[in-house]
Parts: C-alpha cells; structure tokens; sequence
C-alpha cells in the first residue's frame, strides 16, 4: 500500500482537485443565492474553449485565461436570464446549458481550426501550470471571508435561505442572485481553463469529461461549505490521481482492483451523504424556487 | 383548436432555434440555408434517409418518454443515461448466457452459454429483462427521494457515472472476448435477434438498421398514453406532480408514486437496450449511447410530456441526427455540431415559457407572466 501514496501523487491529487475545486466554488455562489447550477459542467467548457483559443492567438495565457472568465460570465449570463428573469426549470436550463457548450465549442473550432473540435497545440511557454492552482487554494478562503464575513455574503445567504425575508430588509433578491450566477461562471470558466491552458496544451472536445457534475457532487458533500467543499474536492481528486496513477490496474494486497471500482468512490459517497446516512446535508431552502416579488 | 394552442408553442421554440442557429451558422462562415438544406433535406428520401431517421429517433422515443413520465410526476430524471446503460448489458447478458453458439471476432464458432432457449422464450426474456433492469436502476433515486428526501437530480446524475463504470467494469472484466480491441461483449446468439423492418417492407432494405424495437416504441407511446390518462396509477401520479400536498390530502401516497414513476421512467429508457443490442449491434458495445438520456430532455420538453409529442419530438431529432451527418460530410465549415446547438436553444426557448405565454397581442414579449 505505502508505495502508493507518495509525494507525486500527493502533487496529482491537488493538480487534478483544481478544477473540480474552482468549478464547486462558483457552484457555491450561485447554488448559495438559490440558484441551482448543474451548468457547471457548460460554464468549464466555455471557460476551457476560449481561453485555449485566445491564448493561441494572443500568444499570452493571461489574455486568454481573462477572455475564458469573459466567456464562462456571458454563458453563465443566459443561465441566470433563463432562471431568474424568464423563472425556467433551473435543472433544465442548466442541462440546455450543458448541451449548448458541447456543440458550441466543436462548431467553432471546426471554423476556426477546421478540426473536429480540438484547438491547436499551444506551447509550454504560453500554459499556466500552477497559477490556477494557487488561486484555487485562496479562493476558498476568499470565499470563506465574503460568505461569512462580509454584507454581500449575508445577502447572498439570506436570498438562498429566506427571499422573502431578505426582500422585507431591502435586499434586491434578483441582484444578488445574478451576482451569485455571474461568479459561478467566472469560476467554473477558470476552472475549466486550467484543464485546456493549465494541466494540458490544448482543447479537446468535451474535455471536462463530467468534472462539472463531479464538482457539484462535491459541493453537495462539502454541504454547500467552502472549506469542506474543498476538503470534498480533494477526496475526489485522489481518486482521480489513483486512477490515473495505476494505469486500470490497482494492487494493493497482490489482487487487482479494478479501476472502476475506485471511480464510484465519490460517487456512492456523494449519494449516501445525500441521504443523510453521514451527517446531513441541507441544500440552502430556497434553492432551486424562482422569486416573485409580491405586488 | 387545443390540439393547435398546444403545437403552437412548439413550433415557435423550434422556429426560434432554427433562426438562431441560422444566424450562429453565417457567422461562422457558411449559407444557413444551404446548411439547413443539407440538414432536413437528406432525412426523406426513401429508403435511406427514411430508414435511418425512424431508426435514429427510436432511442429518443423510449428516452424522451421515459422523461415525460417522471415529469408528469414532478421529477427530473436525468439517469435515462445510465438507466439504458444497465439495461442495454443485462439484455445482453441474457443473449450471451441463453443464445447459444456465436461466432466471435476472429470467425471462430464458440459457446458462453450456460444453455441455449428457443426464440420464442429468449426473445420475450431479453426485453424484459431490458424493462425491468432499467426499472430497477431507476427506482434506486425513486426510494432515496421517497424515503430519504435526497433531491433526484443529483441523484441520477451520481448513478450515470456509477452505471458506466459498472458496465464498462462487467465489459471488460468477464465479457469481452480476449483479444478484441474493442470495448465490448462478445456478440450475442442469433435467436435473439429481431428482426430488421427490412424483412417484411417492400423497398427497405436490411442493411439499414431499423427494426422491430421501433414498433415497440410506437406501442410505448399507446401504452404510456393509457398508463397516464386511463388508469388510477397514472393519476396519481400525475395528482402528485401538479400538487404533491393535495395529493397527499387526497388519499394518494405521494412516496409509492414517486418510485413507481421512477421505475416506470427507468424501465423506458431501458427499452433503448433493446433497439441497440437486440436490434442493431447483437452484441453490448461500452458507451454506444450518444447521450440519448440527455436528448431525451429535450424531446419530453418539446414534446409537452405527451407521448403524441414525444413521438412527433423524436421524429424532429432523429431527422436533425441523420441530417447531420450529411452537414459534416457536404458543408465547408459547419460540423454535425450543429444539432447539438440546436437542440440546446430549443430546450432554453421552451423553458423559458414565461416568455412567449399570455403576451400576443400587447407587445408584452418581455412582460413576466405570473405563474
């Protein structure tokens, strides 16, 4: 077993929690203020698509990670005009979502790159290897200090708890909830660079693979808590660097394991912690119900 | 004139995205009209673009309706995904284990079964095994919100993943005929195969892979129909969906609906098994859905989780993928992509009802609508 967990992989799991961490900690601001927000796994593919694209024209990642957030923001913006102006089925906007940035990105590369949904290779000079992962680390207390510490976090909790309530003490619930869906897709879009900018060279088509949905997975786990959201995306990152470190093949007492059955891990955990067999894991009240203001 | 309030909004949606997607497409550099040409043109010519279109809709009925049940039941079940993923290996399974002697992919005649069942026997009990072990996948989430209160969206999003894993782990670990390169099953016993539509319609041929599994999702819509509107299942059902306190007022155990409608829902994405192994590969190919559970969304949606539009949905979508196909193989810079993007404003444009509903008339497109 020791040899299994050594420094590398100590190194893998955090490179591989980075974007399962930016992504669940815009899903916090946006799930906080009520929103649900299954489009985390859309917002990282506008995020990763654009800032391997700008990046290979700018010459510059930093262009191309700000032009990503751009991106992650705008896409992000159609989510939140969907839920909160027009009061759609927010799973299911999130899910349109999803599925707009799967096609979007493959059409645009095919024009642009005439490839089949990947951008062209981008230097090693030109990646951002371990920025993102910095910013990750500090972001969660950043967002531990805005959520409990500041007036916005306040309202941003309140809007998700009790809208009523916070409308009665003058809070603007359908600016606060924009405000919370806007950051996700900043996040998330970061989050998503890092995958096309950061851990490799380039984009491939749906290259998040279902780390939007395992994001949320860990926001649910880490009970919608930054410090335990992040705790929760390490826990999913080492089994992530498992299953990469092993190659498919896992033998820790002489008989192989698997792959897939460490795959399940986070997800079994995720769904057994929901039922509340571990502690329980309360969803902000208002999350997911759209705000009429009463006249 | 209900029929034509209800088909109106549709259409609208689809309008709307078509538009928007033409407008997508001449920004990137290519004639919308051409494209959309290419794109709808190719799906009615006969036998080919036909054949194809009911065949590549066939899944997208049995997901799009298996959607709608759960729906009509206030859930939103977006494991249709891994429920056929289970359910297309157990047909499988039944195939291998009770088909008889196959031929494997080096031509060689061989037997996994444990004992070879007449058709008329193995047949029934393939589809039914699809059924109920989609059924099954999909009561799992049904129990956890019942029993637990666990929201059934992250539920069945957690299952998807759990699924393939366990599939591709059964595929690769004791299914997959050493020496194949590919992910899949060894193929399963000929009696178990359906039939393709070619065999008995005059001028389609059998190469295309429509078969009989289309029928039964045509009977799917009957049925779903029945289920729902004529018999006290469906309506307490569709009582717990509109109004789950009332419902429960009213004598109706909204706990047993919610999994009886999530076993139901399961059971139809499960039957996509049987269009794929039994009808079409005759053997379990590791991740051959391509993402039907989630185009099922947006077919139920479309469709006003009606089997009648479901169907019509399905039918819309099947044309749009057989389309596509011919867009990325005929136009300069517009890849099958399209679709995908089509398929999303469609899905955006019909959630967000609010903003066509009750607003005709006083140029109030903006105007929120109260619910």
């Amino acid at each position: 077993m020791s040899e299994i967990f050594t420094i590398a992989l100590i190194f893998s799991t955090i490179r591989t929690a980075t974007p399962l961490l930016l992504a669940a900690l815009g899903g916090l601001y946006s799930e906080r203020a009520g929103v649900i927000n299954i489009a985390l796994e859309g917002l990282m593919l506008a995020g990763a698509f654009t800032a391997a694209a700008v990046t290979h024209y700018a010459g510059s990642p930093w262009v191309g990670l700000v032009a990503g957030i751009g991106a992650g923001v705008a896409v992000a913006a159609i989510h939140a005009v969907a839920c909160i102006r027009f009061n759609a089925d927010q799973v299911v906007s999130g899910t349109a979502i999803n599925i707009l940035m799967t096609g979007v990105p493959a059409m645009l590369s095919g024009a642009l790159f005439l490839s089949s949904g990947s951008t062209p290779q981008i230097p090693k000079d030109n990646l951002i290897p371990w920025t993102p992962v910095v910013l990750a680390l500090l972001l969660v207390f950043v967002t531990w200090y805005v959520l409990y510490r500041t007036p916005f976090g306040l309202r941003l909790r309140a809007v998700g708890e009790n809208p009523e309530a916070a409308d009665a003490a003058g809070v603007n619930v359908n600016r606060i909830r924009y405000s919370g869906v806007l950051l996700s897709g900043a996040l998330a879009a970061i989050g998503g660079a890092y995958l096309s900018i950061g851990q490799s060279s380039l984009f491939t088509r749906n290259m998040t693979s279902g780390r939007g949905f395992i994001a949320l997975a860990a926001l649910i786990l880490g009970k919608w808590r930054p410090v335990q959201t992040m705790l929760a995306c390490l826990l999913f990152g080492l089994t992530e660097a498992i299953s990469i470190q092993m190659q498919g093949v896992f033998k820790p007492y002489g008989e192989e394991i698997p792959v897939q059955f460490i795959i399940v891990v986070p997800y079994v955990l995720t769904i057994i912690v929901l039922a509340g067999f571990i502690g329980l894991s309360r969803a902000p009240r208002a999350l997911g119900v759209p705000y009429q203001k009463e006249r | 004139m209900k029929l034509l309030r209800e088909l109106f909004f549709p259409l609208v949606a689809v309008l709307a995205a078509f538009v928007l997607g033409g407008i997508f497409v001449w920004l990137i550099g290519d004639n919308p009209f051409e494209t959309y040409r290419l794109l709808i043109g190719s799906a009615f010519s006969w036998p080919d673009g036909i054949g194809y279109t009911l065949f590549y809709a066939t899944p997208l009925i049995f997901t799009g309706l298996a959607v709608a049940v759960a729906f009509r039941c206030g859930l939103l079940n977006i494991g249709a995904e891994g429920q056929l993923y289970v359910a297309a290996f157990a047909t499988a399974w039944v195939g291998i284990k009770f088909g008889g002697t196959v031929v494997d992919v080096f031509g060689t005649p061989v037997n996994y079964s444990w004992m070879t069942l007449p058709g008329v026997v193995l047949v029934p009990l393939a589809i039914l095994t699809a059924i109920f072990v989609g059924a099954a996948w999909g009561a799992i989430p049904g129990i956890l919100k019942a029993r637990f209160g666990s929201h059934e969206v992250i539920n069945t999003i957690m299952l998807n993943f759990i699924a393939i894993a366990l599939v591709s782990y059964f595929t690769q670990y004791h299914f997959k005929q050493a020496g194949d390169p590919i992910l899949q099953t060894v193929p399963i016993g000929a009696g178990v195969h359906l039939p393709r539509l070619g065999s008995f319609v005059p001028g389609l041929p059998t190469r295309i892979p429509l078969n009989l599994a289309f029928l039964f999702a045509l009977l799917a819509c009957v049925l779903v129909y029945i289920f729902l509107w004529r018999t006290k299942w469906g309506y307490a059902i569709r009582a717990t969906g509109a109004n789950p306190t009332a419902a429960e007022y009213g004598g109706i155990s909204t706990g047993k609906q919610i999994v009886l409608a999530m076993a139901v829902s399961g059971g139809l994405a499960g039957m996509v098994g049987i269009n794929e192994v039994l009808g079409y590969r005759y053997r379990y190919y590791d991740g051959f859905s391509a993402g039907y559970g989630f185009t099922g969304i947006a077919v139920a949606l479309l469709g006003r989780n009606h089997p009648l539009g479901v169907l019509l949905s399905a039918l819309l979508f099947g044309m749009l993928i057989r389309g596509g196909i011919f867009v990325d193989a005929f136009s300069g810079k517009v890849s099958k992509d399209l679709v995908e993007v089509l398929q999303a404003i469609v899905i955006l444009f019909v959630a967000c009802e609010a903003l066509f509903r009750g607003s005709f008339g006083k140029f109030g497109l903006l105007k929120r609508s109260k619910v």
